[in-house]
């Protein structure tokens, strides 16, 4: 019998909320471990489990990985969400890359000034809106299936869902001129595993706080 | 019969380089379209042909790829530079996304206004020497192999063997208490492929100077 993956990190979104949603979606049981304090951090360190001294990490398969977007490949290969060949596997990659550039945009900008962060946010939606919302409208319109590669679900639709819902956070009327992607996103989040993973007592993590913010700064002594 | 991959880039390293050198070491030849003017990347815009509006990109089997991520992976996979199995290739991403963020810094020095090149300096030699080069240095001391991963070269060996050359030119003495990447460099840089791509002529580019950044800023300002 397999053991969970466990994962290690702040108790909050960051970069490795991707992680939680895919293992989600792939209705995966996983197992955390919150950083709390340095001396947890330093542990991890010291214990040689952190190569590039950072988390993410993620224990699965008598491996311990860092770097969020090795530990999302090897996920969306295990649990069957990487398309059926190379040539779907490439668009996913596209796809993915592009959202999570977005993404990150977002997540880093809880730890700027309170000026930045505003500006930050600001320049999210517009991208979001000018950019990455606009060729994920074209990409559904040009084959009219109802995920975004092979026909089938993948972690390109997962991990477009989660940008989705992270850029309404900023703002709600986001995607008002994209049909195509209100109707992905309500028949991507009724897919029973998500269904359940948007729903509260799941580990899927709030918007970043004020705590989370020192806990992280704590811990990695920023 | 499939014709060369096309890169569309400006002429300059910039985020395409890595694929310059993986499709060389592959021993691939390809064709560059170089953007010159903010009208080129308006015209490649307009057509359809880059996903989210950003380059790089290239044309290669029939389609256009952009993420640079993206475009090495396929790449990778289709060279036989990606490993044997799922777990090598997972170590094989997890290292070349870790040379990837020191490249993120690395990349970006040409570019940075006058007054912060000495702080991006400074951080790059930081990263490198204290973080991400010790990491390699004890992934190889592990195992003893030739090669980062699975005892045969990956696109991690290429991109990582890029890396240090480019950091040695920011910092000529970096690779002093490293000698098993000094080792790795040699090693790979004389496999025939990319011995022919490090000599002159081939296409690899120089470290961007100021009249490059200028026209550079143009086409995408």
């Amino acid at each position: 019998m397999e053991t969970k993956p466990k994962l290690y990190y702040f108790d909050g979104r960051g970069i490795m909320e991707s992680i939680r949603w895919l293992l989600a979606a792939a209705g995966v049981e996983f197992e955390e471990e919150f950083l709390e304090t340095r001396e947890q951090y330093e542990k991890l360190q010291k214990d040689g489990r952190l190569i590039f001294e950072q988390v993410p990490l993620v224990e699965i398969d008598g491996m311990s990985l860092t770097q969020s977007r090795a530990i999302l490949s090897y996920l969306a290969a295990k649990y069957n969400l990487y398309g059926k060949d190379l040539k779907e596997k490439l668009r996913i990659d596209m796809y993915t890359d592009g959202t999570l550039d977005l993404m990150l945009m977002i997540i880093q900008a809880v730890f700027k000034s309170p000026k930045e962060k505003e500006e930050s946010y600001a320049l999210a939606v517009k991208r979001a809106k000018t950019r990455y919302f606009p060729a994920f409208e074209k990409i559904l319109k040009g084959h009219g299936e109802d995920f975004l590669v092979g026909n089938q679900l993948s972690w390109a639709d997962i991990q477009l869902l989660e940008a989705i819902l992270m850029v309404e956070e900023l703002s709600a009327p986001v995607l008002s001129d994209f049909p195509l992607l209100q109707a992905f996103k309500t028949r991507i989040s009724n897919i029973p595993t998500i269904k359940k993973f948007l729903q509260p007592g799941s580990q899927r993590k709030p918007p970043p706080d004020g705590h989370y913010v020192e806990v992280v700064k704590k811990v990695l002594k920023w | 019969m499939a014709g060369k991959p096309v890169l569309h880039y400006f002429d300059g390293r910039g985020r395409m380089e890595p694929v310059r050198w993986l499709l060389a070491a592959a021993g691939v030849e390809f064709e560059e379209k170089f953007l010159k003017t903010r009208d080129d990347l308006g015209r490649l815009r307009n057509d359809g042909s880059l996903v989210f509006q950003q380059v790089p990109m290239v044309e290669i089997d029939g389609m256009k790829l952009v993420q640079t991520r993206a475009i090495l992976n396929y790449i990778a996979s289709k060279y036989n530079l990606y490993g044997k199995d799922m777990k090598e290739r997972a170590l094989i991403d997890m290292y070349a996304e870790g040379i990837a963020d020191l490249d993120e810094i690395v990349l970006h020095q040409p570019y940075v206004p006058r007054e912060e090149k000495e702080a991006n300096l400074a951080k790059i030699k930081d990263k490198a020497r204290n973080r991400y080069f010790p990491a390699y240095e004890k992934v190889l001391k592990s195992h003893g192999q030739d090669y980062l991963v699975g005892n045969r070269l990956s696109r991690a060996d290429v991109y990582l063997v890029e890396l240090l050359y480019h950091v040695e030119e920011l910092d000529p003495s970096v690779l002093a208490n490293f000698p098993l990447l000094k080792a790795l460099r040699t090693r790979v840089s004389n496999l025939p492929t990319v011995k022919k791509f490090l000599q002159p002529g081939s296409q690899r580019k120089p470290y961007e100077d100021e009249k490059r950044v200028e026209s550079v800023m143009k086409i995408f300002s």
